[in-house]
């Protein structure tokens, strides 16, 4: 067997790996203000939709969606939406409560970015359930500091 | 006050989550800006939001500086009889805003 066969073999067996899922917990950045939140409990990174542009031009006004696919009464139902940041100087961006439970968990806003980093978001059930979601924004001109 | 828009679906269906869209006019200054003369602009935000039905609370909002300028919201409410909702804020300089619409239930 020559070399080109072989290289050619290894590569079919590359492509027998299965792709891991993208995002597991431990690519939750560290934000100290997530732990008073948390508690010490632990946190599902799934159900939670947390949708932002991968690219954003400026940090001034950058469209986020937040999203939990229902169905969920009679189970546990969304009491607290926390939104964090990474780098803001402000960590705890929001906080969207649900005094009553509603089937259907979709909030848009638009929020300011002081440069790259990630977002976190992490819904509190009222079963006490944490469900999380994170993703990055690269952000080409920080939101805070100048003026607009 | 003309400082907001909001904005419900004309016919809701009774137990049917519905869209409220309010989008309010308010700098929600940082903090950590200067004005021309050097000067930093004190931090003035929106902090809280509730948005009440026929007088119960159904949704709040803690915000802050990270939210931008002009906050916009979208967001899904259950209705089970005609009335109305709400909304009221506050921001850092204590001043308070509200709006209100009526909503239609029907079927």
């Amino acid at each position: 067997m020559n070399a080109r066969r072989s290289l050619l073999r290894s590569f079919g067996a590359l492509a027998l790996v299965p792709w891991l899922p993208a995002r597991a917990a431990e690519d939750v950045p560290d934000i100290p203000a997530l732990k008073p939140m948390l508690g010490g409990r632990d946190v599902r990174w799934e159900k939670l939709k947390l949708t932002l542009p991968r690219l954003a031009d400026n940090g001034f006004a950058v469209p986020m969606k937040l999203a939990m696919d229902g169905p969920f009464a009679p189970g546990p139902t969304v009491r607290t939406i926390h939104l964090f940041s990474e780098t803001n100087p402000v960590p705890d961006m929001a906080a969207f409560e649900y005094p009553v439970p509603v089937e259907r968990i979709e909030i848009d806003s638009r929020i300011r970015l002081a440069g790259t980093q990630h977002i976190v978001a992490v819904a509190t059930m009222s079963d006490g359930t944490l469900y999380g979601a994170a993703t990055e924004v690269v952000v080409t001109l920080a939101g805070c500091m100048d003026g607009t | 006050m003309a400082d907001s828009r909001v904005a419900v679906p004309g016919k809701i269906v009774r137990g049917q989550p519905f869209e409220v869209r309010i989008s309010i006019r308010h700098p929600m200054e940082t903090g950590y800006r200067m004005d021309n003369a050097g000067k930093s602009i004190p931090r003035n935000v929106i902090r809280s939001f509730t948005c009440r039905y026929n007088g119960d609370l159904v949704f709040s909002a803690k915000l802050s500086s990270g939210i931008a300028a002009n906050p916009y919201l979208r967001f899904f409410l259950t209705a089970a009889d005609s009335g109305e909702l709400v909304f009221e804020w506050v921001d850092d300089a204590g001043t308070r805003g509200s709006d209100h619409a009526a909503i239609t239930v029907g079927g």
